[in-house]
């Protein structure tokens, strides 16, 4: 990872909570120069160390049927082909939102969305279970998201500080 | 009987804050925006209410030993020691207390009375003025300049100083000019006092809301900190304004005193606030930072957007406020204020709430979320733009 000023990590800490900001809006929350910042998030993007930006939706809230499963996976890594490969196998299916390694009792987490419960019931058992490498899944289905990625999904307080005397 | 006349004259005559008709104003409006409220917009940290909870949870519901739990008291010692290079002894130099409004109300009632001077720099927080008169000391009050910064020159204080000046009130990081003492300015107020009989209650509310700079404490200065009394607190620092947490650092024989009237007239500061304190000072660093970093980000927008405005503000450097000069409008600050709220439903504070020297000015506060403050400057913006004077005087940059 490259050295970064103090600039880049705000630029990154600001960007990271909301990514609705206008370069204009960042540069004066900066005191830089819009061009400065405009060079900065391009820098970003191309060194990938800015993903990509997506909004964080309630579903719930929604008319449309989601199922989010959380999987445990566990893998024989194969002579040759490390975790990451077997990661690959996995993440490159588009059903798959998130996949990490991890420490302890299994090797992957996975998290799979899909329409209904057979859906994500049917991805592991047809394509997840069957790579050649893993050798068992463990699925837990999502009931309720309380909180997502830092933002708490329960209604936002309004504003009710009262004026005293100052 | 007539029941107001029998109210002591110095309580009856005391004016109540000024702009209660704003707020009034406010309430009935829907998609206000309040650049007026003295308070953290955060809400306090959660591993804070946590501990307060817990503390309720677990029972603990009595009261404290007056000075407040020692292991409170010794959490602020080493506090003041890591932070401002402060050294108080948790047992006989720290006072807990409800708020930093408590602290100043007990140090000044426990240093000055009828016959006494108080200098009270001005603008500033509207407590100390009241409090002294309460107390039968006379306020004398200093006009802090623009020009300045609004910082305390020695050549102010020195023409403020007369034989019977006790007490200096030193409001830095100010509210609501926002402005800061650093050492070099301290250094030479400490020139001034140093020879003489005067003490220093010096309010540091906002000591951890400071900008490119770490704030100062007088009391850092050893030929001032025997007769400096520290006051600071929670409220904005952690977010903690509804707690009512505070304290008093400063020398034995006026810490003890001033617990006496606390004792008599208190008892002990709330033990859950007490609690949620303890676990501030132990864990709450980080999240202190994290507000800071948001609360600057904040500060440099609403700075450019005035100065983009055509107001001429000078960079405040603690604090959460802006004190632009609304003088280029033609318009009293009442006049802005009231208009400004009536036309574009967005609230800010005269600068005369906060002495009359504030005339000309404003207080904008940018302890709200970033998407109000750049909404609430595009509102400013309009209404600047339709008065007359403004838009003749922007026509003539144009010829």
């Amino acid at each position: 990872m490259d050295r970064r000023s103090d600039m880049t990590e705000e630029l990154l800490e600001i960007l990271e909570k909301n990514g609705k900001f206008t370069v204009e809006e960042i540069a004066l929350m900066l005191n830089k120069d819009v061009e400065e910042v405009k060079a900065e998030i391009k820098r970003l993007e191309e060194e990938n160390v800015i993903a990509g930006y997506n909004t964080l939706i309630n579903w719930e809230k929604t008319s449309k049927e989601l199922v989010t499963a959380l999987i445990e996976v566990r893998v024989t890594p194969q002579k040759g082909e490390g975790f990451d490969k077997i990661a690959e196998r996995i993440y490159r299916y588009p059903q798959v939102k998130a996949c990490y390694l991890m420490s302890g009792g299994f090797d992957l987490t996975v998290v799979v969305e899909g329409k209904t419960l057979k859906e994500v019931a049917m991805f592991v058992a047809e394509k997840l279970a069957l790579i050649d490498s893993v050798v068992s899944t463990s699925t837990h289905f999502v009931l309720k998201k309380y909180k997502d990625d830092g933002f708490i999904f329960e209604k936002k307080k309004k504003d009710d500080r009262e004026v005293v005397v100052l | 009987m007539n029941i107001k006349d029998k109210i002591v004259p110095q309580v009856r005559n005391m004016p109540p804050s000024g702009i209660r008709k704003y707020f009034d104003l406010i309430n009935e409006m829907k998609d206000a925006i309040s650049l007026g409220v003295g308070e953290p917009d955060f809400v306090t940290p959660w591993s804070i209410r946590e501990a307060g909870i817990y503390s309720l949870e677990k029972g603990h519901t009595h009261y404290s030993s007056n000075a407040g739990f020692i292991e409170l008291r010794a959490e602020i010692s080493s506090y003041l020691k890591r932070r401002f290079n402060l050294e108080y002894d948790p047992a006989r130099e720290i006072l807990v207390t409800v708020g930093g409004s408590e602290a100043i109300d007990i140090a000044l009632r426990a240093l000055v009375g009828p016959g006494d001077e108080v200098i009270i720099p001005e603008p500033c927080f509207v407590a100390y003025k009241g409090c002294t008169v309460f107390t039968g000391a006379t306020p004398v009050i200093i006009e802090l300049q623009d020009k300045d910064n609004f910082k305390l020159t020695p050549e102010l204080l020195e023409n403020a100083i007369t034989e019977r000046t006790k007490v200096l009130i030193l409001p830095f990081p100010n509210n609501p000019t926002g402005a800061v003492m650093n050492r070099r300015d301290l250094e030479k107020i400490v020139e001034v006092l140093k020879d003489k009989e005067i003490f220093i209650i010096s309010d540091e509310l906002y000591a951890e809301l400071t900008y490119e700079g770490q704030h100062v404490s007088i009391a850092s200065f050893p030929e001032m900190k025997d007769r400096t009394v520290v006051v600071n607190g929670f409220s904005k620092a952690y977010a903690m304004t509804g707690w009512r947490i505070g304290y008093a650092c400063g020398h034995p024989d006026i810490i003890s005193q001033m617990t006496k009237i606390h004792q008599y007239a208190i008892m002990c500061s709330p033990t859950t606030a007490q609690y949620a304190a303890i676990e501030a000072l132990k864990n709450g660093d980080e999240e202190v930072r994290s507000m800071v970093r948001e609360y600057n980000r904040r500060r440099r927008v609403i700075l450019n957007g005035f100065r983009r405005i055509g107001f001429s503000c000078f960079e405040p450097m603690g604090a959460f406020y802006v004190f632009p000069s609304i003088k280029s409008t033609g318009l009293s600050s009442d006049e802005f204020c009231e208009r400004l709220l009536l036309e574009e439903k967005v609230l800010v504070v005269p600068g005369t709430a906060f002495g009359s020297c504030g005339e000309g000015f404003i207080r904008a506060t940018y302890a709200n979320s970033m998407e109000n403050i750049f909404e609430a400057l595009r509102r400013i913006e309009r209404f600047v733009n339709r008065l007359p004077a403004c838009s003749t005087q922007r026509a003539a940059q144009i010829v």
